[in-house]
């Protein structure tokens, strides 16, 4: 990697190179108020032990904390330890959504032998419906929309029965969905609906 | 203004008169940025603009985010910029306890620039150099420092005093990067006589939407 604060004024361009965090994006001498101080750490330790040792060596610590006072780093440290605490709770509650809700590939009857396929439920991987009908609009050639639902919420209608090949893309493409988690359904009113949200 | 995050909407090119309208425009806001234009808008490069919430207008080369602008203030720089470029904008720095309020968005109040951890320009028309953490007093836009041994301290401020409403950058205390960029609501020379009251009002700031908006 290349040494942050090389000072390129001389060359050709000049512009400083800056290394951000891989944690939480930010300089690593602001992941301190980040949030996510114990991952940035390592992530720093391992990326870039230079800046590392710059920055959480004892020394290090010791002089920027010298020049608050006593009152003053106690208050930064509780509202350190809160930001944290919200951090890892807000973690671990969208790591639950994810192991507790499902994509949801159903295919309905249109007429006869003619099928859509409807995809519901992708908001709770972060996954954008209309982004996504658009990639699966381009992948399958067909026509790919998003509508909403009666009863609230959206869902992705691809056109022609292609239930398996969807799943086996999402499989490919988004890997923050769990094989588990895809729930193939066959017939119209069975269940499901309620479940996209 | 962009504690929230922000969805990134549709990008548009931008029409190569404004192009190089907002060219002349940043010189003029930024002069020290001058030497620096070419490479941060190339003139052959296609500049693109995105809209996002708030009637803010966010330009762009390709990925890079550079400037912001609400509705037809003043462009302001993306905090990525400023890192690339950080001794070209007008600077303020706050003291250690004032970070973690501003980088939760707070807006910024004067005592955290005239505590002894900040900095204000000193009011000498004459002191020329580039601004911020890395620059050296009197090496115009020259970054001087090697990376080496402490230099706690040694960023330079400015000599002019800056008005109400001119965008500034904010360093922090012990920090080399910047970690704000807002419009002034309050001189600096009045910020200094008063003592109290808010000085840069919300901005962008490291953390918040914009910083965190992907730009595809």
């Amino acid at each position: 990697m290349a040494d942050v604060e090389a000072a390129d004024a001389s060359h050709e361009p000049q512009s400083r190179h800056v290394v951000y965090c891989g944690v939480c994006t930010l300089p690593p001498e602001y992941c301190e108020f980040g949030g996510t101080v114990k991952k940035c750490q390592e992530w720093l330790k391992k990326n870039n032990s230079t800046m590392y040792e710059r920055l959480w060596s004892e020394d290090a610590l010791a002089a920027a904390t010298s020049s608050l006072s006593l009152d003053a780093q106690k208050r930064a440290e509780k509202d350190a330890h809160k930001k944290a605490l919200k951090a890892e709770a807000a973690e671990a509650k969208q790591a639950a959504t994810i192991a507790s809700s499902k994509v949801i590939i159903k295919r309905v009857e249109r007429n006869k032998r003619k099928f859509v396929t409807t995809v519901t439920g992708l908001e709770n991987f972060g996954l954008e419906n209309k982004k996504v009908a658009k990639d699966l609009g381009k992948k399958f050639a067909t026509g790919a929309s998003v509508t909403k639902v009666p009863s609230g919420g959206e869902e992705i209608v691809v056109q022609g029965d292609v239930s398996e090949e969807i799943e086996e893309f999402f499989l490919e493409k988004f890997p923050v969905i769990p094989e588990d988690n895809i729930e193939l359904v066959e017939d119209k009113k069975k269940k499901g609906s309620g479940a996209g949200g | 203004m962009f504690k929230k995050d922000i969805s990134p909407g549709s990008k548009s090119k931008v029409k190569s008169s404004v192009q190089r309208a907002i060219r002349t425009q940043l010189v003029q806001t930024y002069p020290l940025l001058a030497p620096h234009i070419d490479e941060i808008i190339p003139k052959k490069e296609q500049l693109d603009a995105m809209k996002i919430p708030e009637r803010v207008t966010l330009y762009l080369i390709g990925l890079t985010p550079l400037f912001y602008q609400h509705m037809t203030d003043a462009l302001l720089p993306h905090l990525k910029l400023v890192h690339r470029f950080p001794t070209c904008f007008p600077s303020l720095r706050i003291d250690r306890g004032a970070i973690r309020f501003v980088l939760s968005g707070a807006t910024l109040m004067a005592p955290g620039l005239t505590s002894t951890g900040g900095r204000l320009p000193t009011g000498a028309d004459t002191e020329k150099g580039g601004y911020g953490e890395l620059g050296g007093k009197g090496e115009e836009g020259k970054l001087y420092w090697d990376g080496e041994g402490e230099r706690e301290g040694e960023g330079w401020y400015g000599g002019r005093e800056l008005e109400k409403g001119e965008p500034v950058v904010v360093c922090a205390e012990g920090k080399l990067e910047a970690c704000a960029v807002g419009l002034l609501s309050m001189g600096t020379k009045e910020c200094k006589e008063k003592g109290k009251g808010p000085v840069v009002e919300e901005g962008h700031y490291l953390g918040d939407g914009l910083w965190r908006l992907v730009t595809e």
